[in-house]
């Protein structure tokens, strides 16, 4: 069932989030790698502390388009794998659950890094 | 006057000059953007559950993801994402499509300089720090399961 | 002592600007040679077009010049890439004896002072002096990559796509080299490179006042004193600093960083690059002394001097400022001291036809 609430409110908390993370970047001059890296964490810890899956039930994509989403998922892979295989799955959960997103980001950036070149920048904004 | 002592009241002198900008209209920026790309997140979420029911939810979203990484990939190539995060800031940063982004920037830039060298080598020069720390932290997790 | 002064007045020949497309429409556009309408000169690469870029700005300043490439002895230049790769093909292009130099921005100030002491002292008849820089190619080697979606630090500077060159040399002309400083590298503890004006504003202001002193000065006494790329914090930062030394900078003061775009564009605090002050003087400044409008300038390039290497170790920045003195000669005016001058100009002209009939 599509509802518009589940619309408003990924928007309204994926863009807190964002609003949270540009608070961030205003204060401490934080760069693009160290913010994923902060939000990364954010959201393993969250998994850990197993506040992330009442978050996304709440939530919607304004939990999981994130990338604490992606944090959470490294967690719960690596946490389910364990418990179902022990020791190896310690090393194989994390990857094999985000092993999705991890491939189409390198794949489509090597299509397109094929395809394009990059462009100078008409001025700031 | 010692060297130190200069410096930090040059240093102290110079964070008083700093333009103070107001933070309101980025933040609303940031707000803005990020809000958006998680909403068309749900979009691909609707979608890919209405045509594909039998998926489970962690299935869909997985293909939601992949789906908005490889729009990001696009948006990338074609010039248009940066100037979405030049405007958005930390909106175009935190959700998925910033780490997308930050994969295939380098790729494209560096293109010049070979395949392997260039495409291949710089590919993670931004994204790499989010890959290790995802893995070590995904194995600290791991242990932490163990005695869950 | 740090300012060299020129007695035989080596003569600054001609400049020659280009520009990139957001440069030329800046309010110094009328004063560009040339404008480039496409910034990638139809060069595969960015660092291609930088060289590319360099290379048309030194031979468009030969051919101003009314000489040709045989004619130079010299090339005194840099850039800011690594191994100043852009200069050094230029000069494999163009066959000119090299002299490599680096201080980062303040390279064009560097080479103009070293090729006047070169014609000073007899040494070249005419040598070219000139650097470039070009956007893209800066940015992918300092910073981020184009098409990364990041936003920058209201602090930060856009370093200018374009350059400028001009020719030293003994043949008259009407603007000429009266004195050179070479500054100290200054450290006042600025670690943040996306401040590099207020790194490099305490060079400028070291550079600026040994200048006045050695030249028993004050700021009133010139027509213009540009900066090269201090941006709008740094030269408000400089203006501070030279007000603790007792030196006024009034009107006559402007930044070339903040000079080069118009205030509509998103720049942040302006405009930076080695090919800030060259662009800027060899269009702007040079056209300006050569119709009499401005009778002496201190052109100030400034420099960053440090590598992506040094600032992810979280080293400070240090600064160098490099100044020359240009002065407008008025053949017209009957002042003692201009006839004096005459006189000698009328003598090297002397000296070089009799040095020619040997």
């Amino acid at each position: 069932m599509i509802s518009i609430w589940d619309y408003v409110i990924s928007f309204l908390v994926g863009g807190f989030i964002c609003f949270l993370g540009q608070i961030l970047v205003i204060r401490t001059k934080i760069t693009t790698a160290r913010i994923l890296v902060l939000f990364l964490i954010i959201g393993m810890v969250l998994e850990v502390f197993n506040v992330y899956a009442p978050f996304k039930e709440f939530a919607k994509a304004g939990a999981s388009v994130p990338i604490i989403g992606f944090g959470a998922s490294l967690a719960r892979g690596a946490i389910t794998a364990t418990k179902e295989y022990g020791l190896i799955g310690i090393f194989t959960g994390g990857l094999t659950a985000t092993a999705g997103g991890i491939s189409m980001a390198i794949f489509a950036s090597f299509l397109f890094a094929l395809i394009f070149s990059s462009k100078t920048k008409k001025g700031g904004h | 006057m010692d060297k130190e002592k200069r410096n930090t009241n040059y240093n102290l002198y110079v964070e008083s000059k700093l333009p103070k900008t107001k933070a309101w209209p980025s933040l609303f920026k940031a707000f803005l953007v990020g809000g958006i790309i998680c909403a068309i997140g749900q979009g691909f979420f609707d979608l890919y559950s209405h045509f594909f029911p039998n998926l489970a939810e962690s299935e869909v979203t997985t293909c939601m993801l992949m789906s908005i990484i490889f729009l990001t990939c696009f948006f990338t190539g074609i010039g248009i994402y940066d100037v979405v995060g030049a405007w958005g800031g930390a909106g175009s940063v935190i959700p998925i499509t910033g780490f997308s982004n930050s994969i295939s920037s380098p790729a494209i830039e560096f293109k010049k300089e070979g395949i392997i060298y260039g495409i291949c080598v710089k590919m993670f020069t931004i994204a790499g720090p989010v890959i290790v720390c995802g893995v070590v932290g995904s194995i600290i997790c791991g242990f932490i399961g163990l005695f869950i | 002592m740090q300012t060299i002064k020129f007695k035989n007045k080596p003569y600054l020949l001609n400049g020659y600007s280009i520009v990139g497309p957001l440069e030329g429409k800046g309010p110094l556009h009328n004063y560009f040679d040339y404008i480039l309408k496409d910034d990638t000169l139809k060069e595969k690469t960015f660092e291609k077009s930088e060289r590319k870029l360099l290379q048309d700005i030194i031979v468009g300043a030969i051919d101003k010049s009314g000489l040709r490439v045989s004619d130079i002895d010299f090339f005194f230049g840099g850039d800011l890439l690594n191994q100043i790769v852009s200069s050094s093909y230029t000069a494999r292009e163009l066959g000119i004896p090299f002299v490599g130099l680096y201080s980062a921005c303040a390279t064009m100030a560097e080479s103009l002072a070293l090729a006047s002491i070169f014609v000073e002292n007899g040494l070249a008849n005419n040598v070219v002096a000139g650097t470039c820089t070009h956007f893209s190619s800066a940015e992918r080697q300092y910073r981020f990559p184009l098409e990364l979606g990041n936003q920058r630090p209201p602090t930060s500077q856009w370093t200018i796509t374009g350059g400028g060159a001009s020719i030293i040399s003994n043949s008259p002309s009407k603007i000429r080299v009266v004195a050179a400083t070479f500054g100290r590298v200054t450290d006042f503890g600025i670690a943040d490179v996306n401040n590099m004006g207020a790194a490099m504003a305490p060079a400028a202001c070291d550079t600026i006042s040994e200048h006045l002193k050695n030249m028993g000065r004050s700021p009133k006494d010139y027509d213009f004193i540009a900066t090269g790329d201090l941006g709008k914090l740094g030269s408000e930062i400089l203006i501070d600093l030279m007000e603790h030394q007792k030196l006024v900078l009034g009107k006559n003061y402007a930044d070339c960083g903040c000079m080069i775009y118009d205030k509509t564009e998103r720049v942040f605090m302006g405009g930076s690059g080695a090919g800030c002050s060259a662009s800027v003087l060899n269009s702007y400044i040079l056209q300006k002394l050569a119709k009499g409008d401005f009778k002496r300038v201190l052109l100030v390039s400034t420099g960053a001097l440090m590598s992506t290497t040094t600032s992810q170790q979280g080293d400070t920045i240090p600064g160098i400022a490099h100044a020359v003195e240009l002065e407008y000669i008025n053949e017209k005016n009957d002042n003692l001291k201009d006839k004096e001058l005459k006189q000698k100009v009328v003598t090297t002209k002397l000296n070089n036809k009799k040095k020619e009939n040997k």
